[in-house]
């Protein structure tokens, strides 16, 4: 039988791509919902907005079970360690979506506790801007996640590995 | 310093004391510069006599809650004399009458004697003033920090403490995808 004549139903793909199409429509996420942001992160996976649609729904409290969290809100110098460790006890493949300005950027809140983006402490794919972002917002980042994990994901998260994935987002320096 | 002078509108609160009280008030606590503002009482009273003063007010004058301590720095503020004024709010529940208690410090090393041999509250109250400014409670059973990491060196809440920190918020291991 040739190759361009399969039956229905039947379809040829590599290991990689398929392995991330099952990934990508299964995101278990974790929320770090530390403030406002939290509120339109549970509006986005309340009925209206319903990110059940993307196959994220399932909202686990335990980072075992988890694979992309969701850091919704500004995290002091206080929650980082925990943060770290959070994201450290998660399994990989992992991802994470910086949702709105203070978890992007400090946002408003130049002082001495808060941490001025978590992307200089852990690893960051995705990021919302807004304050809060609305729910629409977040759901882009979830599908632009999802487009990310299809065109670079493997099997043994080999995208991971690479040197340019270890290098912060941004430099670790204090402005004057 | 602040006070003494100044009266705000007069407000006809239930929780004003009235006069002949409030003067006997004041001397039985040995304190000077009665205010008032916005019908809010206030007295000052020597550092070293704090914790007596309380004592008076909780035992001869009702007041039997301590609401609040707290603390404002007075650096580089317009004709202040002092560094640090201590604020202490109580409270007769009985009968719903509330007065306001000061005392100054000053460095070095501010301290004032601690007054949760009298009232339990403070415990936490001094424990919270002692981990922004910096002013020591003397025999306090547990003077430690509440709010801030333990490992915190400065007292942020003092005016020569810079808004943005001195690099404490970046002081942290980065994960990268590697090691997490």
């Amino acid at each position: 039988m040739a190759v361009n004549e399969l039956p229905d139903n039947v379809a040829i793909t590599n290991l990689d791509q398929l392995v991330s199409w099952c990934r990508k429509n299964s995101l278990w996420p974790m929320p770090f919902a530390t403030a406002c942001c939290g509120i339109e992160l549970m509006a986005t996976g309340a009925s209206r907005h319903d990110i059940a649609r993307f196959g994220a729904e399932v909202f686990r409290f335990s980072p075992r079970q988890c694979d992309l969290m969701i850091v919704a809100g500004r995290v002091v110098m206080k929650m980082l360690p925990v943060l770290q460790r959070i994201w450290q006890q998660m399994l990989e493949p992992k991802w994470c979506i910086s949702m709105g300005a203070c978890a992007s950027t400090g946002g408003v809140f130049d002082t001495y506790c808060v941490v001025q983006g978590i992307d200089r402490f852990i690893p960051v794919d995705m990021y919302v801007p807004g304050c809060p972002p609305r729910p629409e917002q977040l759901l882009q980042a979830v599908m632009d996640l999802q487009a990310k994990i299809q065109r670079e994901g493997t099997v043994f998260g080999r995208e991971f590995a690479g040197e340019k994935a270890q290098q912060p987002k941004r430099a670790l320096r204090e402005n004057p | 310093m602040t006070g003494g002078s100044e009266t705000g509108g007069r407000v006809d609160s239930p929780a004003h004391i009235p006069e002949p009280l409030f003067s006997e008030i004041v001397a039985a606590v040995g304190g000077a510069r009665p205010s008032e503002f916005r019908g809010q009482q206030r007295i000052v009273v020597p550092p070293e006599r704090i914790y007596d003063a309380l004592a008076v007010l909780r035992d001869r004058y009702g007041f039997d809650m301590l609401v609040d301590i707290t603390c404002v720095d007075y650096l580089n503020y317009r004709g202040a004399t002092d560094r640090f004024g201590l604020v202490y709010v109580l409270t007769n529940t009985e009968q719903n009458k509330r007065l306001v208690i000061r005392c100054y410090v000053n460095d070095p090393n501010p301290a004032v004697r601690s007054v949760v041999p009298l009232f339990e509250a403070a415990n936490w109250l001094e424990r919270e003033v002692w981990d922004m400014f910096g002013i020591r409670f003397e025999g306090h059973p547990d003077l430690r920090r509440i709010l801030l990491p333990e490992e915190f060196t400065a007292h942020p809440l003092r005016k020569d403490y810079p808004l943005q920190g001195r690099g404490e918020r970046h002081n942290f291991p980065v994960i990268t995808r590697e090691s997490g």
